[in-house]
């Protein structure tokens, strides 16, 4: 029970917040906080990768671009053109369709956000072992590299298919109805309701992934990223086992994907970007690779600041700085910073600094 | 009945012939000691037989099972444990975790039930922690489960590297210098452990060169020299053996 005792502290900051901008009249903080909750969804999936497994995706915005354009694309073509093929008519009577009216008041027939969803969702885990299968087999980082290429695939791809909606990415996403009246939109009705969702869907995966981690499946990928051959001595599949929580990661990131579209009822080719999976190796890495919550609080911190564009122009600036500062400075994140190792790297700039001289 | 028998096994690195046409066979629930000075292939037999290296030629049937071609973790799940000669602790893990990590070929769970705590895991975790730390109690160590294994003593650590290797419930045990780095007392218990282990029906493996404990356990011995066999037998006939003596005495 031990592991779960922070989320007491967890829930009180959520409510916390929540009443704080509700007394100051300043309830516009809680998008920007539902967004950096989406956002903390894939970097806590990407954790348990690199932190556990020992393995580094630079690819996850792209596992985030497939969910958030499946389900954009999907809740938003309309199919009345094509009510009498028998492939929507089956779609249709499996209850998979729904009706709606678009800004002029036509009417659209389109795949409910459920089913759009699950398709999401199906597509990440395909991807996630096709490109993983390969590279997991070899030692070494081929994952980061084969991410790597297929983050800059999809972006090209969402960038250049008119389907897509190329630069302009696709708009007037509907609400995804979860159930009864609660549903993820970014209506300014509901922003109340739509942050709790956000933050209780972001302690469901939290719970899972603790759990995860807590557990025989956890202790194999732990004991992979400690010693991999004594692990594959042990009796572990490590190649499977890597595979797998690499997959688990897909799903996540492409369930912030999903959810994040529709909120934002929007989603462009930005959230594709290389730069987008830099920034969430570097949040994980800054909250301490091993750390679930370490990873969460810096990814709900340096989100939500760059949302509110605290950074300005040096927004992905910032999260390389940040990365090559954790690189050298604070392995093990900033939350367990080692000031007599930032101490020693910082003279032996100085010293190698002075023999150049 | 041989529960392991090595039948014309070659390793070759390059040119170096690490373990070079070597057979032998070793009979269920007995202790059976490899010898040899350094650098004779004793590890790498070890790795040969554990899958963690392929042979170059050969056969090494466990069980009426051939062992090559397969990866470590299938050999693992056939009930072959082993310990390593430079001690292999998992960073950043508890004694205790270690020797759960143990239990892995011995238990089921896999993602969805253990991120969900379906109850059969929740069962399956409890017995999990109860066989890992009844093990570090055998081996004396259970007051050091909680502690971070890399941060205990080199002999703890050991021990804890044996639980772990047991926790697999294994038929066969490979030990790669179980007493390297312990004092004359620590190897002594340590010689007694093998033999409580043998007793409990698990056959013995194991690399060694404190001669005194090796001649004091093993019920058989083969010597290595430059990758080959050159004796087996009885430790009284490998005492007397004039070629086994030649090796040592010429190191
Ligand atoms: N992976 C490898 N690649 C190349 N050569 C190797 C490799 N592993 C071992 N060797 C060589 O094979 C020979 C046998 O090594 P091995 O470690 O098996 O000896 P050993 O009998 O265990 O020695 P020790 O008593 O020192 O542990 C040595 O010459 C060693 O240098
Ligand atoms: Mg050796």
């Amino acid at each position: 029970m031990k592991k779960y005792l922070a989320f007491i502290p967890f829930f009180l900051f959520v409510v916390t917040v929540h009443l704080l901008t509700s007394w100051t009249d300043t309830l516009y903080y809680l998008t920007q906080m539902t967004m950096s909750a989406y956002y903390c969804l894939l970097i806590i999936g990407l954790c348990v990768v690199m932190g556990y497994a020992g393995q580094i995706s630079l690819g996850h915005a792209g596992f985030f671009a497939i969910g958030g354009y499946i389900s954009a694309a999907l809740t938003t073509s309309n199919l009345i053109e094509y009510r009498d093929l028998p492939l929507v008519r089956l779609l249709d009577s499996m209850g998979m369709l729904m009706t709606g009216q678009d800004i002029y008041g036509d009417t659209l027939i389109v795949i409910t956000p459920w089913m759009a969803c699950l398709a999401a969702v199906i597509l990440a885990i395909l991807l996630a072992y096709l490109i993983g299968i390969p590279a997991l087999k070899l030692k070494g980082h081929y994952l980061a590299m084969a991410t790597l290429g297929f983050g800059i695939i999809i972006y090209r791809i969402v960038l250049a298919t008119p389907y897509f909606g190329e630069a302009d990415g696709i708009a007037e996403v509907p609400a995804f109805v979860l159930f009864g009246d609660i549903s993820v939109s970014g209506d300014f009705s509901s922003r109340v309701s739509n942050y709790y969702i956000a933050w209780i869907l972001l302690t469901l995966g939290m719970v899972l992934l603790i759990n995860l981690i807590d557990s025989r499946v956890g202790r194999a990928l732990r004991a992979i990223h400690g010693a991999e051959d004594a692990a594959d001595s042990m009796g572990v599949d490590t190649t499977a086992y890597k595979l797998n929580v690499f997959v688990l990661s897909a799903v996540f990131a492409a369930l912030a994907g999903v959810f994040m579209t529709h909120y934002n009822g929007s989603i462009g080719p930005s959230e594709a970007g290389v730069m987008k999976s830099v920034r969430y190796v570097a949040i994980v890495a800054v909250g301490g690779m091993a750390h679930l919550w370490g990873a969460l609080i810096m990814g709900i911190t340096l989100n939500f600041l760059s949302l509110r564009g605290v950074f300005g122009t040096y927004d992905d600036a910032v999260f390389g700085v940040i990365l090559i500062f954790i690189m050298l400075f604070a392995p093990n994140g900033l939350l367990r910073i080692n000031f007599r190792h930032v101490a020693t790297q910082l003279l032996f700039f100085r010293r190698a600094g002075k023999k150049e001289a | 009945m041989a529960l392991l028998e090595l039948d014309s096994v070659h390793k070759r690195f390059g040119g170096l012939k690490a373990v070079n046409d070597v057979s032998f066979a070793v009979e269920e629930k007995s202790i059976k000691a490899v010898i040899g000075p350094n650098g004779a292939g004793k590890t790498t037999l070890f790795n040969l037989i554990a899958g963690s290296l392929p042979s170059t030629s050969g056969s090494i049937v466990f069980n009426g099972q051939e062992l090559n071609r397969r990866k470590p973790y299938q050999i693992a799940g056939l009930g072959i444990a082993r310990t390593f000669q430079n001690i292999k602790m998992f960073n950043g893990m508890t004694a205790l975790e270690n020797v759960m990590v143990g239990r892995h070929v011995q238990s089921r769970a896999g993602f969805i039930s253990s991120m969900f705590r379906l109850p059969r895991t929740w069962q399956e975790e409890k017995d999990i922690y109860t066989k890992a730390m009844g093990l570090l109690d055998f081996l004396e160590i259970g007051e050091y489960a909680n502690m971070e294994a890399t941060s205990l003593s080199f002999g703890q650590q050991r021990a804890v590297e044996l639980a772990r290797a047991l926790a697999l419930e294994p038929t066969l045990l490979l030990l790669d210098e179980p007493a390297a780095g312990l004092n004359i007392y620590e190897t002594a218990e340590v010689g007694r452990l093998i033999t409580k282990i043998r007793d409990l029906g698990i056959t013995v493996l194991l690399v060694e060169h404190d001669m005194s404990l090796v001649m004091d356990i093993s019920d058989e011995i083969v010597v290595l020299s430059f990758g080959e066999k050159i004796a087996e037998g009885l430790p009284v006939d490998i005492q007397n053996n004039s070629e086994v003596i030649k090796v040592y005495l010429g190191e």
